[in-house]
């Protein structure tokens, strides 16, 4: 596992890397990358330039919370510290926010960082001093903003098409990215994985982790959530579109230069016309099937299959000869009436 | 009341049975029509739509089910019966009495009397419709309204793409059913003959 890490570390710029580098992860490329007879002598400019750097001796992997020095209290149930006023050791339950899903953060996005890359190095000193928590965090674009190498994200643009839904008009500049994104978990399924199921299922969890808990939906909007069974009753086959579409789909406005419009629209501007998805141009084509990944299916022929007879479309319309057999048939039949009666009232 | 050119052609169970049935497709129609369509109008919008569909949905399985038992408890079940004897010719008969025939003061090629309720024509469509199309309709409607029980797919096709195909099919052939069901109706004794004897159960022969 700590190739991963490694190879993760080989895509970024020398001064984001150097630091990164554990004594650990760094004796793993050099044994990987030199045999161990291997004359030391040619990796002294290295070392030196490692050396120089401020790099981070304590950052310890992901991989082994037991012995890492945040996740060993962080990945657990409770923590123990002394109590200076009392002299005595106190045993507590962690706050269950603050504990981690140490296989999540190893397999995602920031798995590279160590927890003081974002969180104050102070945290070092146990127990914390409690004004730490009040310090403000680093926000999204202060690491993506503005950086080439994030340029195809488009975090800016995102920021501005934010700006404008309904999550930053109720709760502001509270409404953090990490509300959806969390920085600790996050993966780009939807960049990555070919399975449509697997994107719909990340992207709705990260929707339900709010919508549906009662305690953080009401910390942002200040009232209890409403079911979304109940709301959604009129969705024919709930259950069937929950699995398979994403709930950005109807309640984001499609902005063809970003792969996920990040204008959340308020429920009245929803969609809720059955023809924008179940219609020869469906919206899903330029929502959740415009992932490169999932297009690349289509070469497979599953997606093509799904998508060039319309399947989406409601009924007989779902197929386009059918549809114009249905009209031709229908205007045979309305003919053949008049002509009908016509003769009735003529030929009495 | 008069008997002598009346028959009691359309017994009570039978005339509700009709009456419901005759208004939950029609509202099936309006709202599959709505739906399907995706208007999304101010007389139904589309939850409306979705919600009626539905309740109308299993109102019709309901009749269908007394129409079934009915047909199979009383007599008016032999009405439907399929006879193989002449089968295409008094088709051809009855069809060419609508088309010419009825034109050219011929007479009506299958008097109407207590053994016979329905012409050729009449009796095969109906035969079609009540124990084919709504048949078909209600099984894949049902299957529509449980998803989860549709196998995920067939010969390479979704299970659902192809219920939900049939169901809107056979939904617009009955539709087509019901537009030459009406029309032809009004070809009686008086345009408004057959609508009356629907009501009142009798018959002018």
């Amino acid at each position: 596992m700590l190739n991963l890490r490694v190879a993760a570390v080989n895509h970024l710029p020398l001064f984001v890397t150097i630091p990164l580098l554990t004594s650990r992860s760094f004796n793993c490329i050099v044994n990987s990358v030199y045999p161990l007879k291997m004359n030391y002598k040619s990796l002294l400019p290295l070392i030196l330039l490692l050396s120089c750097t401020l790099w981070n001796a304590d950052a310890q992997s992901y991989q082994d919370p037991q012995h890492h020095s945040c996740l060993k209290c962080h990945s657990n149930q409770s923590y123990s510290f002394k109590n200076e006023i009392t002299g005595k050791m106190v045993k507590r339950l962690m706050n269950p926010y603050y504990i981690l899903d140490t296989i999540a953060i190893s397999a995602a996005v920031h798995k590279q960082f160590d927890c003081t890359d974002c969180h104050s190095g102070e945290y070092k000193a146990y127990p914390h001093k409690s004004e730490l928590k009040l310090q403000p965090l680093s926000s999204c674009l202060d690491c993506h903003g503005g950086d080439a190498s994030y340029a195809k994200y488009k975090f800016e643009e995102i920021e501005r098409e934010f700006k404008k839904s309904v999550h930053y008009k109720v709760y502001g500049e509270n409404f953090t990215c990490s509300k959806c994104h969390s920085q600790h978990t996050y993966v780009a399924t939807a960049r990555t994985s070919s399975n449509v199921l697997d994107i719909v299922d990340y992207n709705n969890k990260m929707c339900l982790s709010c919508h549906n808990d009662m305690k953080k939906y009401k910390l942002v909007s200040g009232h209890d959530n409403p079911k979304l069974i109940v709301i959604h009753d009129w969705l024919p086959n709930q259950e069937l579109h929950f699995r398979h579409v994403r709930c950005i789909e109807c309640h984001t406005e499609v902005k063809d230069s970003l792969m996920v419009s990040h204008n959340i629209l308020s429920k009245d501007r929803a969609v809720k016309k059955c023809a924008e998805c179940h219609s020869a141009n469906s919206k899903l084509k330029a929502s959740l099937y415009k992932y490169q990944n999932l297009q690349k299916r289509s070469e497979n022929g599953t997606i093509s299959s799904i998508l060039t007879n319309s399947s989406y479309t409601i009924g007989t319309h779902q197929s386009p000869i059918l549809k114009l057999v249905s009209i031709l048939i229908f205007l045979a039949l309305l003919s053949g009436i008049i002509i009908h009666s016509l003769f009735r009232i003529f030929k009495k | 009341m008069e008997t002598t050119d009346k028959i009691y052609f359309y017994p009570l169970w039978l005339r509700i049975w009709h009456g419901f049935n005759a208004l939950g497709i029609l509202i099936l129609i309006l709202t599959g029509i709505s739906m399907q369509s995706s208007m999304d109008t101010p007389i139904i919008g589309f939850n409306l739509a979705v919600n009626l569909h539905n309740i109308a949905g299993i109102a019709v399985i309901l009749c269908y089910i007394l129409f079934f038992t009915g047909n199979l408890i009383t007599g008016n079940g032999k009405f439907y019966r399929i006879k193989k004897k002449g089968f295409f010719r008094n088709l051809i008969k009855q069809g060419s009495y609508y088309a010419w025939g009825m034109f050219h003061g011929e007479n009506y090629p299958f008097p109407l009397s207590e053994k016979r309720k329905f012409n050729p024509l009449q009796k095969y469509s109906y035969v079609l419709v009540m124990y084919l199309a709504v048949p078909v309709v209600i099984v894949t409607g049902i299957a529509l309204l449980f998803p989860e029980l549709i196998i995920d797919k067939a010969w390479g096709i979704s299970g659902v793409f192809m219920t939900a195909i049939l169901h809107a099919a056979m939904g617009f052939f009955i539709s087509i059913f019901l537009i030459i069901h009406l029309y032809i109706a009004s070809v009686g004794k008086s345009p408004l003959e057959n609508y009356k004897s629907i009501i009142t159960g009798w018959h002018h022969i």
